[in-house]
């Protein structure tokens, strides 16, 4: 049993806005497992991104606390610290400088961090690029000339150059192409061993979910309502919020189908039995 | 119940942007037919066409310049392929649409009754405002929103996504039209909203009979939505059936690849797929069952 | 296009005035009496003023001294105002709200009103004019850039700068600045023409160049007693005004098309 890298403790969020408190969160409380890639699921309100801004720092919780490694991740970061938790955003295009070229923005963490000699880093950006399924031809490209999956892949060499153990993929593919999607989610599964990665993968498709996540966490208008291993999840689930989950995604095929009545059908018998 | 009468038929569409020396093809070919009473999805990526193809049948694009367009393009038996008054008269009334995201395709700056009314004058100009606001609030009823007075009285900034798509849902069936196009109704939702809306749009689609072209991306949406599916692929039409057909048996590479990469619920882990390969850019196959309305004698 | 030839034309004729121009000693308060006040003529292309001066000789040697004002006071503005509008905009806060209210101090002026009453407090000389303009031109950067970076800074690039752990100099400088340039540049070339036009009005109302430095302004100013008769006195110094304004604007708008074009 792995000590856990990431520990959320009876962490909570209240944000005032226009003179209302609005509560994202309340008494989460999660561990994240060194290697594992640990799915955050729920509907949009949920409090799955404002969970994420806390984990990499953009906020700090209002209540509980968020450890590293055992020791509590203080508000403002240090560089080696900022360095361990890094980021690939929903939209692609809105997370690369379109008025940089690809090697300055994949090549920011190594300069930021001093990471390997200044002449060096060049090809250290080409390796970068290599491993997520481009070449050396993408250095002095821009933002505008790639399509998404190209930029997403740009924007994942980016989050690697930091050499981090924790990546927050906040809906890394949602808004890629089916077959583009594949691609990306057979490489960051890739990058996650080869590297000994873990991944924080937030998602509202728990078809994904299902394809890449070792356990899942769901959440419910600011709650952690549930925590399972994948397949436990999805042969037993048992909170109400996570039937509605699996019930809403639209199925392609028949086995899906019978899977989705299933649930549907015992949740009318639940919801027969509550008065 | 779909019957026979063909609502919309596009036979061999091409399209082209830029003046004709170096203009690009978009559309290669395409065609489809919808059928009073049916549901047809057009199925495709980003890059493959399908938003535009809305944008022709509606009449939208052959007002631009630098657009040309070759083919033909029947709705209720007149060609509009060119576009022209036609066309333009139907919009809003025989020929609606709906669209992504239903925040900004309403008018922030009116309420929701002054769009309705509007909407209604349309099929009816004389309409008064008493008569119209009655309808309305007939119409937000049959989208099961609740308290429909509040919701005419509101700009659309204060209602929820699911509230507004369903109030475009409503304003589009309104005049009952034969043709409704629904660009990626409900993309912009969460998954649970979105299911719900889609469902009730198909209550009330079969309820008026109104002929139903559905443009996607997502393929699971459209199992659970359309009749019939074509798949388009790059500016071509590559497979074209039913809907059990295509996804019991799916039989162009494309379609096949498709339907792999989606992850499912039922299973763990990811199929290894290429983004491209050279046979999906194979010719057009049809389902037995499935073919286009033979020529119509032009009379 | 035109734009660019236009302002091309006219910087190159100002740097090579000396070369170029007929007449280059009637810059100084010596003309030639013997051709006082005469209109246009095969000699003087555009005509005498009262002491005899070649008014083309002077009109282009204005356009000298008007580009160097514009060229001063906007690289001392503009790069205020882009410092003021970068910080406010992305530290938000008291900061940015501090800021942004000194500006709007300035910005609540009217620019000439501003640049006279400073005026008033200085001597009458180039140097001080110059100093006036440049205090009520940077706020309009600041406010521009400010408006900028604030949607820029909601941008996933910069959290992920930030993520990264780069510095707060860096965010600003080297990655949000430069999403700020098409907006900075077209505004420069256009402030350019405001720039002849402010100071062509201060020169007009006495407040800024002194004679006998030939000025655009002054030269209207000058001239306008003499019309209708000498109507060379007044006319081409205001079609130069004219041209140079226009000439750069026809340039920013020039600009903004081609960068609204890349986007």
């Amino acid at each position: 049993m792995s000590a856990p890298l990431l520990s959320i403790e009876a962490v909570g969020k209240t944000f005032d806005v226009a003179g209302r408190h609005a509560r994202a969160l309340d008494s989460v409380t999660l561990e994240i497992v060194a290697g594992e890639c640990h799915a955050i699921v729920g509907e949009s309100g949920s409090g799955k991104t404002t969970l994420a801004n806390l984990i990499i720092g953009l906020h700090a919780p209002t209540e509980g606390v968020l450890k590293w490694k055992g020791e509590a991740l203080p508000a403002q970061r240090p560089l080696a610290l900022k360095r361990a938790i890094q980021i690939v955003q929903q939209n692609p295009r809105s997370a690369l400088n379109p008025r940089r070229q690809i090697a300055a923005s994949i090549r920011l963490p190594l300069d930021v961090h001093t990471l390997y000699a200044r002449r060096a880093r060049e090809g250290r950006v080409i390796l970068l690029l290599e491993e997520v399924g481009l070449d050396a031809s993408f250095l002095s490209r821009s933002p505008r000339d790639l399509s998404g999956g190209q930029l997403q892949r740009v924007a994942i060499a980016r989050a690697l150059a930091c050499e981090p153990e924790l990546i927050l993929l906040d809906e890394p593919t949602s808004s890629l192409d089916v077959l583009v999607q594949a691609r990306v989610l057979k490489l960051l599964d890739k990058l996650r061993r080869e590297h000994g990665l873990t991944y924080l993968f937030i998602s509202h498709d728990l078809a994904v979910v299902r394809a890449v996540a070792d356990r899942v966490s769901v959440f419910d208008r600011g709650r952690l309502v549930e925590t399972a291993g994948v397949e436990a999840l999805f042969a037993a689930p048992r909170h109400e919020a996570t039937r509605r989950l699996i019930e809403a995604i639209p199925v392609v095929t028949e086995a899906e189908a019978e899977l989705r009545d299933r649930f549907r059908a015992e949740t009318l018998s639940k919801e027969g039995q509550s008065p | 119940m779909p019957s026979d009468e063909v609502i919309l038929h596009l036979r061999d569409v091409r399209l082209a942007f830029g003046k004709s020396g170096g203009a690009t093809e978009v559309l290669h070919g395409v065609g489809l037919h919808v059928r009073k009473g049916e549901k047809v999805a057009l199925v495709g990526e980003s890059g493959s066409g399908k938003s535009v193809t809305a944008r022709l049948i509606l009449g939208l694009l052959q007002e631009e310049r630098g657009v040309s367009v070759s083919g033909s393009i029947r709705f209720v038996g007149e060609e509009i392929a060119a576009g022209g008054d036609f066309v333009r008269d139907a919009r809003g009334r025989r020929l609606t649409m709906i669209f992504q995201d239903p925040s900004s395709a309403l008018n922030p700056t009116f309420t929701i009754m002054d769009q309705f009314h509007e909407v209604l004058r349309r099929a009816n100009p004389g309409i008064s405002r008493r008569a119209a606001h009655a309808k309305a609030s007939q119409w937000l009823t049959d989208v099961l929103l609740r308290d429909p007075d509040r919701v005419l009285s509101s700009y659309v900034f204060q209602l929820s996504g699911g509230m507004s798509q369903r109030v475009m849902i409503a304003m589009a069936l309104a005049n009952d039209p034969a043709l409704l196009i629904a660009d990626e109704p409900g993309t912009a939702l969460d998954v649970s909203v979105q299911a719900q809306t889609l469902k009730l749009m198909e209550e009330l689609a079969t309820r008026l009979g109104t002929a139903v072209l559905f443009i996607s991306h997502n393929l699971g949406v459209v199992r659970e939505f359309a009749d019939r599916v074509y798949v388009i692929y790059r500016g071509r039409i590559v497979e074209h059936g039913g809907v059990e057909q295509i996804f019991a048996n799916p039989l162009h590479p494309y379609t096949r690849a498709l339907l792999r990469a989606v992850p499912k619920i039922s299973e763990a882990g990811l199929p290894d797929l290429p983004e491209f390969s050279e046979d999906f850019l194979n010719p057009r196959m049809d389902h037995p069952g499935c073919v286009e309305p033979a020529d119509e004698v032009a009379s | 296009m035109l734009g660019l030839v236009i302002v091309v034309a006219i910087i190159l004729s100002a740097t090579l005035a000396d070369v170029l121009t007929p007449y280059p000693e009637h810059v100084g308060p010596v003309g030639d009496f013997s051709a006082m006040n005469n209109g246009p003529s095969g000699d003087h292309w555009f005509g005498t003023d009262t002491i005899g001066r070649d008014l083309l000789t002077r009109i282009i040697y204005g356009y000298r001294l008007s580009l160097t004002m514009a060229v001063v006071v906007l690289s001392i503005s503009a790069p205020i105002g882009v410092a003021v509008g970068l910080v406010a905009g992305y530290s938000g806060g008291w900061l940015g709200y501090l800021l942004m209210r000194a500006t709007d101090v300035f910005l609540s002026i009217p620019p000439l009103v501003l640049a006279m009453s400073i005026m008033g407090f200085l001597e009458p000389t180039l140097l001080n004019g110059m100093l006036a303009v440049t205090a009520m031109w940077w706020p309009w950067y600041a406010r521009l850039v400010f408006n900028v970076t604030r949607s820029e800074a909601e941008e996933g690039y910069v959290l992920a700068a930030e993520t990264i752990g780069a510095s707060t100099a860096h965010i600003l400088f080297l990655e949000i600045l430069p999403n700020c340039w098409p907006s900075i540049l077209t505004k420069i070339t256009l402030d350019v023409g405001f720039v002849v036009l402010m100071v062509a009005s201060l020169s007009f109302l006495g407040l800024g160049v002194q004679p006998p430095t030939p000025d655009l302004g002054s030269m209207v100013a000058d001239g306008a007693k003499y019309m209708p008769d000498s109507w060379w006195l007044t006319i081409f110094p205001a079609l130069a005004i004219l041209l140079i304004v226009l000439g750069f604007n026809l340039l920013g708008d020039g600009l903004r098309e081609a960068f609204d074009a890349e986007r």
